[in-house]
């Protein structure tokens, strides 16, 4: 009588949960319905009418397109450069001790730690400082100081868990530092990475803060979207680009869960 | 025979190593394996070069210039030392935006607080198998989804002609909606020009980083610990206030590390749902921007550093590091 009490929960503790992740996701579902409604001037709930003209309309849009364009372009080299230096860094931290460790770690979680405005405003004022025009790569530059977190943090945690005692086989049995690298490391480190990756790319994706002070002129679709926030012009190509955002992110955070999961949690331990 | 013995392992050993790599790849891994540190030293450069130069180099210049102030005739920044911006911070219109944007933070984090924990609670201890990765998910998705899109879903949900006032219609509670509104500071015109929109806001866009640590802390209570204190004829409540909620403190500290710190620096969420009234990141992006007062935007920008070092610290005392 007393073991299986703790199988069942309080029915207020069960409301309680169900209704915070109710009011997680039904936001979220509630842009599906807005990108098909009828009505082009206001957020009219119920919708007049449901119709899939906007999506042609959208598609059609080559502002959209130019946008999602120099996102992609963006969260590519970001993510690429992240790869690198939160592999690296990663491997550094858990493999070796040395004097200023706890240190590294802080100043690659830091990026993330402060708000994003201090990032912003302080990559803007070096570049008018050094007088560096605005350019894909000075928004490549902020986006990939924040992404090595996240890599850094999942590649961190799979090396805890890799076994040293691996790689000492591997050079006893004659391989030397590349070979083990590529047939032992790598190997081990591989989905941490790629999940770690994505997780990157869905990051400087969304980022609009740090890029709305490293942009310039140029706008990613982040920057699109809010533009279309402030200054609404056509209501219903922001639905249809929302809609499209949210389905386009949850493909990599399910790919990078099932390829974490069966780790400890570390596809998200932080954004 | 006993200088056979000494020189046979000699020849042994002479044998077992061997020679050198050759090729560059070869020598290059040789020069790592007897060298550790420079195979360190090589892979920190590239990581520390970046985020040093980069990121600090530019964090210092933009501290140092909070140091500096602006002619108020040309409008040019003024190169000396003065500590006159952070004296500006103090002016009445200022103090008001830094005071506002702490009492917002503040309670914004004690909301997520109250909302994340049965959330986490209930993943913590009850879901299993399945329920357990669909909670996991159910927080993951939203903590991930798109930020601008998370703002755009609330403009959509608070507008007047908007589905919560369609509810509230329906259910002919339309009176404690113009009710809510027509408080004297929370209220406004509609929710989503309201002190109280951008609050739900916060409140919805931060959760997951609230739930997440929670979880983990709560996880690490043993639930043999619960039935302890229940068999000891401890009420539910007074488990909660003397067993649970004291294991689950540096959860929630780390939770609020980032709530606050979240809420403190952004000046999105309040620009597109909120009233026309300021919080630092607005004032912070507003006066680099149009009114180009680099200067006063750097000290702005001081004021979250220096709140956050202070949270940190105190959370570093009730251990919540060790929840992250």
């Amino acid at each position: 009588m007393r073991s299986d009490r703790s199988q069942r929960s309080p029915l207020l503790l069960k409301i309680a949960a169900a209704g915070g992740l109710l009011f997680l996701h039904l936001p979220i579902l509630l842009i599906f319905v807005y990108a098909f409604t009828t009505e082009e001037k206001s957020y009219q709930w119920p919708p007049p009418g449901l119709t899939t003209q906007w999506l042609a309309i959208a598609w059609n849009r080559p502002d959209v397109w130019s946008a999602l364009g120099l996102s992609v372009q963006v969260a590519c080299i970001a993510t690429a450069i992240a790869l690198v230096l939160g592999t690296l860094c990663a491997a550094a931290v858990s493999q070796t001790k040395f004097f200023g460790r706890e240190a590294i770690s802080l100043l690659v979680i830091l990026p993330i730690a402060l708000p994003g405005i201090i990032t912003g405003i302080a990559l803007r004022s070096a570049f008018s400082l050094f007088d560096i025009p605005f350019s894909v790569w000075t928004i490549v530059l902020g986006h990939a100081t924040f992404c090595v977190v996240v890599v850094y943090n999942n590649a961190v945690a799979r090396f805890r868990r890799t076994s040293g005692s691996l790689i000492e086989a591997s050079m006893d049995l004659g391989a030397d530092g590349f070979q083990t690298f590529r047939h032992v490391i790598l190997p081990n480190i591989g989905t941490a990475l790629l999940a770690g990756g994505m997780l990157a790319f869905a990051l400087s994706f969304d980022e609009v803060i740090v890029t709305t002070f490293t942009g310039g002129q140029q706008s990613t679709l982040p920057i699109w979207m809010l533009e279309e926030l402030i200054r609404p012009r056509q209501r219903p190509v922001t639905n249809v680009v929302a809609m499209v955002v949210v389905l386009v992110t949850f493909l990599p955070i399910l790919a990078a869960y099932y390829l974490t999961r069966d780790g400890d949690q570390v596809a998200g331990a932080g954004k | 025979m006993t200088a056979l013995a000494l020189t046979k392992p000699a020849e042994l050993s002479e044998t077992s190593i061997l020679p050198g790599r050759g090729g560059f790849f070869g020598q290059l891994s040789d020069a790592f394996w007897r060298h550790p540190r420079l195979l360190l030293f090589l892979m920190l450069t590239p990581p520390l070069l970046w985020l040093g130069i980069i990121y600090i180099g530019s964090l210092i210049a933009l501290l140092l210039q909070s140091f500096f102030s602006i002619d108020d005739f040309s409008g040019l920044v003024n190169y000396e030392f003065t500590l006159a911006t952070y004296a500006q911070l103090l002016s009445p219109t200022n103090f008001d935006i830094i005071i506002r944007t702490i009492i917002m933070a503040a309670l914004v984090t004690l909301a997520s607080a109250v909302v994340a924990f049965p959330i986490a609670y209930y993943a913590a201890r009850y879901a299993q198998g399945k329920w357990k990765a669909l909670f996991y998910l159910g927080v993951m998705l939203p903590l991930w989804s798109s930020y601008l899109v998370k703002i755009y879903a609330w403009k959509l949900i608070l507008a007047k002609e908007g589905i919560l006032t369609w509810i509230f219609e329906k259910l002919h509670l339309s009176w404690l909606l113009d009710g809510i509104l027509n408080l004297p500071v929370v209220g406004g015109n509609s929710l989503s020009v309201s002190y109280l929109g951008t609050f739900v806001v916060f409140v919805y866009v931060w959760l997951p980083y609230m739930i997440l640590p929670t979880q983990a802390a709560l996880e690490r209570v043993p639930g043999n610990l619960i039935e302890a204190s229940s068999d000891l004829g401890a009420t539910p409540s007074q488990t909660f206030r003397t067993v649970l909620f004291p294991l689950a403190l540096p959860g929630i500290v780390a939770g609020s590390i980032f709530t606050f710190s979240l809420t403190l620096g952004d000046y999105i969420i309040p620009q597109i749902i909120g009233s026309s009234r300021l919080f630092i990141g607005q004032a912070v992006y507003a006066q680099q921007g149009t009114a180009g007062n680099v200067p006063l935007a750097a000290a702005f920008s001081v004021v979250p550093i220096v709140i956050m070092a202070v949270y940190l610290w105190l959370a570093k005392k009730q251990g919540a590091f060790d929840a992250l």
